[in-house]
């Protein structure tokens, strides 16, 4: 039987406030352990949380961006369980009445458009940290990151694959990076990924006993996580089993999801409305002014890269992905007219250089000033392509410009007829059998000289100009 | 009206709690005790009246994103009952 599988999201990300979501610690990420923690946080008797502002713009502005439906009010809910990383015994979170809902995002499945829905956005704080690797017996506690202001996005199930999970999750980051509200930060833990995963026999309309598979932590895994999960779940059915709605955690050095069995673990949580908080009421002025102080999306940039700039889709989808390269992209082009040439460097030789850490960009030691000012030596002759290629190198690894690179190490393009016509009588000169060979008709060979040329010049020979002085004097003698 | 042992031993363990049986079936005959009174509540016709979780009627006040420093480490970590190089410490409790 053929299975297909079903998929939900539930991403948390961290809002990029200075400040927690209903205390004044700090959030910034690494301190010391339990040093940005107060009575609020440490959820001690008496006290009361207050709302961050910035925290509900952020998530507004992020529900705004997803297409929800932003609530004019809402309320705060507290989730109870027990466990050591949340001091208050429960955690503020938003269950009736969440702050947005009815949202979706576009995202390219097999070359095709597909909508996936957003059932909801959230916001809620998030718990603290727990470090079970220093002692046998202990499990230590770090409450820095109690309070940290997060959202919550909730898919609805319409991921059908690990790869439309992936090309999800990446448009989802890119468009909360774009606004400014999250930094994206997978490995800090700044943008997190549960999976609600089913499966069911292909054409189905039946939902099959989901998983949960919580807490995969990149790109990568939550592919193989997903992968591996969706296997598994086919092979229970198919030998005639049972999936078993439970929690199960991703191993990722043996590549394997693995059911979470923890006595403390309790599924009642027993919501209901935090007495400490009033509703939420939001200005429906407020929202319009966040809507229209929303940056240019990830979608709409693409689109117009295509028209203004005549980009094929492919180079503007790369070039828009990150909100840095796109910007990096464009303060090029002010500086030089030739999108396609401009977009070739920097989707090549730059993303190669910034290993896949696009945001690096911003402090990138070829600045777009530097890269235009490379790509001119080129157009004038200056330098070859091939040799630009290793001016950008050292332009990378020492920080200079691209003029200076090249009349220091002396590798400007020999472009002079006279001297390139006595490299290339010499060359011919010491190459008598090839040269008899090509005037017999062996044109192959033209390839061979053009590389001994170069080689003599140390590749600084213009190729244009070697390749038509070669043709005229290997005729001539 | 009674609410079955098994719920009230439910409830306790959500709310880490431990019960003798007598005490069991005392809670479970006061805990159905106290749901029949507010059974009254059902009494009255509220389909059209919103639930009142707050009694005013105003919006949860906001304060700025503004940092300010509180407690101190030592003065953080001065009540709890285990502590370690800064951290609070509690018995281990996943299995490995």
């Amino acid at each position: 039987m053929e299975y297909e599988a079903v998929i939900g999201l539930e991403v948390h990300a961290q809002l990029l406030t200075d400040s927690k979501i209903f205390c004044s610690c700090s959030t910034k990420f690494g301190g010391k352990p339990n040093t940005q923690v107060c009575p609020i946080c440490l959820g001690m008797p008496g006290v009361l949380p207050v709302l961050n502002k910035k925290a509900l713009e952020y998530a507004i502005r992020a529900a705004l961006a997803a297409n929800c439906e932003v609530s004019p009010k809402s309320r705060f809910a507290r989730k109870n369980y027990f466990y050591p990383d949340l001091p208050k015994g429960y955690q503020i979170s938003q269950y009736e009445e969440p702050l947005s809902t009815d949202g979706r995002l576009e995202i390219k499945s097999n070359g095709s458009n597909k909508r996936i829905r957003i059932k909801r956005i959230h916001l809620e704080e998030d718990a603290g940290k727990l470090i079970h690797e220093y002692s046998q017996n202990w499990s230590y506690v770090d409450l820095n990151r109690a309070g940290v202001p997060l959202i919550e996005i909730v898919s609805e199930p319409d991921i059908s694959s690990s790869d439309d999970a992936v090309t999800y999750l990446k448009k989802l980051r890119s468009i909360l990076m774009y606004i400014g509200v999250c930094d994206g930060n997978m490995e800090e833990g700044s943008l997190r990924c549960d999976a609600n995963v089913s499966v069911r026999p292909k054409g189905s309309k039946d939902l099959g006993t989901k998983a949960e598979v919580k807490n995969v932590n990149s790109f990568k895994f939550v592919q193989k996580a997903l992968e591996y999960e969706i296997r598994r779940q086919i092979s229970v059915l198919e030998s005639g089993g049972r999936v078993l709605q439970e929690t199960r955690l991703f191993d990722s050095n043996q590549g394997v999801t693995f059911s979470m069995r923890s006595k403390e673990e309790a599924h009642d949580y027993r919501y209901f409305p935090d007495p400490d908080l009033l509703p939420v009421f939001v200005d429906g002025k407020w929202v319009e002014e966040i809507r229209e102080s929303l940056p240019e999306l990830p979608d709409v940039r693409l689109e117009r890269f295509i028209k203004e700039y005549e980009l094929p889709p492919y180079d503007a989808e790369i070039l828009t992905a990150s909100k840095e390269v796109a910007e990096y992209f464009e303060e090029c082009l002010k500086h030089y007219d030739k999108p396609k040439t401009v977009s070739n460097w920097i989707m090549t030789d730059v993303l190669r250089e910034l290993k896949g850490e696009e945001e690096g960009i911003k402090t990138f030691p070829v600045t777009p000033e530097r890269l235009t000012e490379l790509i001119k030596l080129i157009d004038d002759g200056t330098i070859s392509g091939k040799i630009a290629k290793d001016v950008f190198s050292e332009m990378v690894s020492t920080k200079k410009g691209a003029g200076e690179i090249v009349s220091q190490k002396g590798i400007k393009q020999i472009s002079d007829q006279a001297e390139i016509e006595i490299i290339i009588s010499q060359v011919i000169e010491k190459n008598q059998d090839e040269a008899s060979r090509y005037r017999a008709g062996q044109e192959k060979l033209i390839g061979f000289f053009v590389g001994e040329v170069m080689k003599a010049t140390q590749g600084k020979a213009n190729p244009k100009l070697v390749n038509e002085t070669l043709r005229k004097k290997l005729k001539e003698t | 009206m009674k609410i079955s042992k098994d719920a009230v031993r439910h409830v306790a363990e959500l709310a880490r709690l431990e019960f003798k049986e007598d005490e069991l079936e005392r809670f479970s005959e006061q805990l159905g005790n106290i749901l029949e009174y507010m059974e009254k509540l059902n009494e009255i016709d509220t389909a059209s009246i919103e639930p009142t979780f707050h009694v005013l009627g105003l919006s949860t006040p906001l304060r700025e994103d503004v940092v300010k420093p509180w407690l101190s480490l030592d003065e953080a970590l001065e009540n709890a009952p285990e502590k370690e190089e800064g951290f609070f410490t509690v018995p281990k409790f996943i299995e490995d």
